[in-house]
């Protein structure tokens, strides 16, 4: 592979020391739908807006945020074929682990993982880089945590973070809203109404999705049921 | 016998037992050939942290390898994540690294005794393709293992204090060795308790 004509790399250095690849896949996360995650005392939240290609689409059928393992999630902002492509991997890298030790895998083990194969991307030979920055949300010893993954493999662990379109307003509202000792439920509506800031149209429980990881160790994303129910209760 | 069987083939015996928030495990000494002895100062016992012990007996040579491997991912695993592993855990990587072998497997017995965070016995034996038997009684493994469930059921009782463990384990270890050559020459025997480690080594028949 390594040494066909056609396998070099993409990603390289141009004469000022940048890699231009990586800041174009910056461009497709900047381009994608706004996505937001707080880590609460007690939890984490991941949020985002879901527009759909056409009315006509099931929205039902169209899932942005998924779990990793029993008490991890993610989503993301960019370009959907990406990540499934990501989440497969991490999943595997989860189960992995969880083949030899017999417990779950930490959240910063497993966001290590995802961002090993974001940076083999950028230096691998016949590939481009991701085109999507993952919000990584998980509950485990250390206690509730959220991170970020960008294209290039660098990873972050934030209070809370937003990333695509709207991610500097949104990150702008988060710092004025977060507090250290924010309750879950907090959180969520603190989500909901961070994505409401430069929504397009109404927002609805079938143009957004929330993922929750409680006290309980679980994660799962919310029903459209559950959604409805919160945006009644932050307006 | 003792020839053909890869198990058999140095001798040797671990047995480990547990008791009121403490654990011991006793390994004899002797290294040989069938029934030829070679060294009287073989080492089955590898201590993993302060807080968890891994005993190995078998096939010398496959013995050292594992231990070693298993040095390895310990250390890369505390790297990795910052923390001692827990005993559950290195027993869960022994196991992994057994069965990676599934078809050409390392002869060896290991048998994994740790106190967890809140000083609860963790006691574990395995068998050589890596089947985990976690117990809160006693394990035992090697030539005379036999002759050790033996003692273990005559000596050991539930809730014993880390001075009675050892002398229960000791006892039970020297009255099984008197009753194989294959395994003996000297014993040692490690007490995890909630203040650290006893290390002690015991005399035996040198016959």
């Amino acid at each position: 592979m390594a040494d066909s004509a056609s396998s070099f790399s993409l990603t390289v250095f141009s004469s000022s020391g940048k890699l231009n690849q990586l800041e174009y896949a910056l461009k497709a996360v900047q381009a994608g739908a706004t996505a937001l995650g707080i880590r609460a005392k007690n939890g984490c939240v991941i949020a985002t807006e879901k527009r759909l290609p056409s009315a006509l689409a099931d929205a039902r059928t169209i899932r942005k945020v998924e779990a990793i393992t029993a008490e991890i999630g993610a989503v993301y902002a960019g370009m959907g074929p990406d990540y499934r492509i990501m989440v497969k991997k991490a999943r595997n890298a989860a189960q992995k682990y969880y083949q030899v030790y017999r417990e779950s895998i930490p959240v910063h083990q497993l966001v290590r993982e995802v961002a090993t194969v974001m940076q083999e991307f950028t230096q691998s030979g016949g590939v481009r880089p991701f085109g999507m920055s993952m919000l990584i949300a998980g509950h485990d010893e250390e206690g509730p945590q959220l991170a970020q993954v960008d294209p290039s493999g660098s990873f972050f662990f934030w209070k809370a973070t937003a990333i695509g379109k709207n991610m500097v307003n949104a990150k702008t509202f988060l710092e004025k809203r977060y507090q250290d000792d924010v309750e879950l439920e907090d959180a969520i509506h603190m989500a909901i109404l961070t994505l409401k800031e430069g929504f397009d149209g109404k927002m609805m429980e079938h143009n957004i999705e929330i993922g929750v990881v409680g006290a309980e160790r679980r994660f799962r994303a919310l029903t459209p049921a559950e959604i409805r129910d919160y945006l009644g209760e932050v307006e | 016998m003792s020839q053909v069987n890869p198990l058999h083939y140095n001798g040797g015996a671990v047995f480990a037992a547990t008791g009121n928030q403490c654990v011991a495990i006793a390994a004899d000494r002797r290294f040989g050939q069938a029934q030829l002895t070679l060294a009287c100062d073989a080492n089955r016992l590898f201590r993993v942290h302060d807080r968890l012990v891994l005993g190995l007996t078998g096939l010398a040579t496959d013995c050292l390898t594992l231990a070693e491997r298993v040095r390895m991912r310990t250390n890369l695993y505390r790297l990795g994540e910052k923390r001692e592993p827990k005993p559950a855990t290195i027993s869960a990587l022994v196991s992994a690294l057994l069965y990676e072998r599934r078809f050409a497997p390392y002869f060896v017995e290991p048998v994994i005794v740790g106190l967890s965070g809140d000083n609860k016995p963790y006691c574990c034996s395995m068998d050589l393709l890596g089947t985990p038997m976690e117990t809160d009684e006693f394990v035992a493994a090697g030539t005379c293992a036999e002759s050790l469930y033996g003692t273990g059921e005559t000596f050991w009782r539930p809730g014993l204090d880390p001075e009675d463990l050892f002398e229960v384990t000791a006892q039970c270890m020297l009255a099984a060795l008197d009753r194989d050559c294959l395994s003996g020459w000297g014993a040692v025997v490690y007490v995890l308790h909630s203040e650290g480690v006893t290390v002690r080594e015991l005399k035996a028949r040198m016959d």
